[in-house]
């Protein structure tokens, strides 16, 4: 039971991370019926800026002689990383994306895919191949609850991307411009004869979707602070798979099933040796994609695509 | 300064008309000659002219990766080409143009089998010979030969058909495997199986046998992708194949008995230039048969709107699941090769990364054209390999480069089109 526990607080952990990026899948999908496959290498972008942000504000403060306290700078990295990451995000789309709108939809996968591997080479270029630490903001506090150890860091991991969840539930729900963005994934054609300009939605979706994917990166260093050019990769693609899980387009079911992929590798390695956790977890999604073609959440629309 | 440009663009265009105009009545033929007649000059004085030239040593790749590391051998680079390469293949190709027009209107009243055959066999002579000169490009052909049915058994499932299949090295994984363990555990000695089961002076004969079981194995394996493809395509399908090929991958880190996450290795030297070509001709042959066949129309009908193909009597199960299990054997045949090319193979190799390559090497070529992916399986590859002194920014020219076909082509150089052997062939006197 306190086994279970403590895998419990990890798969939450671990499942926030790819709630978080799947977000940003899900939502560029919902309002351009594509997949950004540039989004894991956003996200390790972000963890880069937020080092960059990091290092610049510890440096600053000894420059000055004007000791904050770490969580000061913590804040300020995360709002300042997730503000100039969603400018990486808007760029792409105009580059990448916004030319190729009306080509087919594996043309656009394709640049996503380049743009990638643009991202993680020249950052490989830019930074040498050496791998940075992220500074520790935060000193490391353990709380043993009925035998359960929990640490402030996962507390804040797993407290600051449902308090970003939610966020953007409320934007969707409550503003102006969230509305507009249900009423483009709703009907991709008419609305922008209402006077809604997709060139002004898209980047938004970009901006947003990359502005969580740098908090992820920000929330990920804490926890694991090496970075390393090709982090981006793998969980990219493993959130790319949550986002369909949760059934396309939907955020609920992305954020949902971002906690269920995290809950499915972190028991799978409880359970059975860690080396048969992709076979485990990928077997379920298989499974459960057999069962559910659709994904938990998704509606089954045409088959017809536009490809 | 306008009407300069326009000069200089007429002037441009007329060179090229004119250039167009002389090379319009050489056949193909006269073209295969000519290279022969190149690569012979090459193998013969090659290195007394690279030494004229003041180059260190025959340019391996057209002097592509000796002028990217040292540009003062610009000069004499192009004068290599121009001797061995240009030189030689314009004169014999202008000089032989009327013996080989009417050679090849003898061939064209022939059987197109024959005349293939002729021009294969042409073909493949140029290239051995021009891969004689370094073990370099011996590996860089062979490498480039097994991308070729990659990229073509690629187009039949992602182009023909329309389905968005990301598990393509999964099924070269497993090809991969299944024919080096068959390989390993009858003709060799190796520490995974112990001693050989069968002579193996018989090795190279049977190969072709383990091969094909390779794809079968393959083909197997792409059944558990078509079934689900009945109920759903386009991103669901893409994540069941992504799904599928971590799968390949993972249980092949645990099987202890293929290697574990260690990998193969010492597979016998089997794949031979003639094996990898035979392989080869053969993949384009039989895919450019499938793809004009009634089940290639099927296929196109199913891409373009599957209810109506339906509706229309197209078996649509059927042809989805042949499909799937078609372009999974050539995987699984090329994974075989490419196995016994380099002769170690680790689960590592066949992850996204090769993914991405195989994938940019279809959309770089084109979608539903097997021109469009041989050309787009060999210039990748040669581009990849020239491009190899610039180290790190190889990786963001070639990305840059395909972004920006996909910007201006979208659906990549030479899409939908046919191949035809009897045009590329037919004398033009």
């Amino acid at each position: 039971m306190q086994l279970f526990l403590q895998n419990m607080v990890n798969a939450m952990q671990w499942g926030s991370f790819y709630a978080l990026i799947a977000l940003g899948y899900s939502m560029v999908y919902s309002i351009l019926m594509l997949f950004n496959f540039a989004h894991g290498d956003i996200f390790m972008v972000g963890s880069y800026i937020g080092f960059g942000v990091a290092t610049a504000l510890l440096g600053l403060t000894v420059a000055f002689n004007f000791p904050l306290p770490g969580w000061v700078i913590l804040v300020f990295t995360i709002i300042l990383s997730m503000f100039l990451t969603s400018f990486v995000g808007m760029f792409i789309e105009r580059v990448g994306y916004r030319p190729l709108r009306d080509a087919p939809r594996a043309s656009a996968a394709i640049t996503g895919l380049m743009i990638g591997i643009i991202l993680e080479t020249g950052n490989l270029a830019l930074l040498g191949a050496e791998r940075l630490s992220f500074p520790p903001l935060i000193d490391t506090v353990i709380f043993t609850v009925g035998g359960v150890h929990l640490t402030n860091k996962k507390i804040l991991i797993v407290g600051v991307s449902l308090a970003m969840m939610y966020a953007l539930h409320v934007f969707i729900q409550k503003s102006k411009w969230g509305m507009a963005m249900r009423a483009m994934s709703y009907d991709f054609q008419a609305v922008p004869l209402m006077g809604i300009s997709i060139n002004k939605i898209a980047p938004l979706t970009f901006a947003i979707g990359s502005g969580l994917a740098a908090g992820a990166g920000i929330l990920y260093s804490l926890a694991y602070p090496v970075l390393d050019p090709y982090m981006g990769v793998l969980l990219g693609w493993k959130a790319f798979v949550a986002a369909i899980l949760g059934g396309r387009g939907s955020i609920l079911g992305a954020a949902l099933a971002g906690f269920v992929l995290g809950f499915i590798e972190i028991f799978s390695v409880w359970i059975f040796p860690s080396t048969f956790r992709d076979v485990i977890a990928y077997s379920i999604i298989l499974l459960i994609l057999t069962i559910r073609p659709h994904g938990f959440f998704g509606q089954a629309h045409s088959t017809q695509l536009r490809l | 300064m306008a009407r300069k440009i326009i000069e200089t663009r007429s002037a441009v265009s007329g060179l090229v008309g004119k250039f167009r105009q002389s090379t319009r009545r050489i056949p193909l033929l006269a073209w295969l000659l000519g290279w022969l007649a190149a690569a012979a000059t090459e193998y013969f004085v090659g290195d007394a002219i690279s030494y004229y030239l003041g180059l260190p040593k025959i340019p391996v790749l057209f002097g592509c990766l000796l002028i990217l590391k040292k540009p003062l051998f610009i000069p004499g680079v192009m004068g290599y080409l121009l001797l061995i390469y240009i030189l030689p293949v314009i004169v014999v190709a202008r000089l032989g143009r009327g013996p080989a027009n009417r050679l090849a209107v003898l061939l064209a009243r022939g059987s197109v089998f024959i005349a293939t055959i002729i021009h294969l066999g042409l073909f493949y002579l140029a290239l051995h010979i021009w891969a004689d000169i370094s073990d370099y490009r011996l590996l860089l052909l062979k490498l480039t030969m097994v991308a070729v049915i990659l990229t073509l058994s690629l187009n039949v499932i992602n182009g023909y058909m329309g389905e968005f299949s990301c598990s393509h090295p999964g099924f070269m994984a497993l090809g991969a495997y299944t024919a080096s363990t068959i390989t390993l555990w009858l003709f060799a000695d190796d520490k995974l199986f112990g001693s050989p089961l069968l002579s193996p002076a018989l090795g190279p004969y049977l190969f072709p046998l383990a091969l094909v079981c390779g794809g079968i194995v393959a083909a197997l394996g792409a059944v558990i992708i078509a079934i689900p493809s009945f109920r759903t395509r386009g991103d669901y399908l893409a994540i069941i194949s992504l799904a599928f090929l971590f799968i390949v991958k993972s249980v092949i880190e645990n099987l202890e008995f293929v290697g574990g996450p260690r990998g193969m290795s010492s597979q016998p030297d089997y794949s031979s230039l003639p094996m990898v070509f035979l392989g080869m001709v053969s993949c384009v042959w039989i895919v450019n048969n499938f793809v004009t066949s009634t089940m290639g129309k099927a296929l196109c009908a199913i891409r373009d709107n599957e209810m109506a193909a339906e509706a229309m009597s197209v078996n649509t199960r059927k042809t989805k699941i042949v499909t799937f299990m078609f372009g999974a054997f050539w995987a699984g045949v090329a994974g075989g090769l490419f196995a016994h090319i380099l002769r170690y193979v680790n689960p590592g190799s066949f992850g996204i990364q090769r993914l991405a390559e195989i994938l940019a090497m279809l959309y770089f070529g084109g979608l539903n054209s097997v021109t469009g992916s041989i050309i787009g399986a060999v210039s990748i590859n040669i581009f990849s390999e020239a491009l190899r002194p610039l180290e790190l920014f190889k990786w963001i020219i070639i990305p840059l480069l395909l972004i920006l076909v996909m910007l201006f082509r979208p659906t990549g150089l030479v899409a939908f089109t046919e191949f035809k052997v009897k045009k590329l062939m037919r004398p033009k006197g």
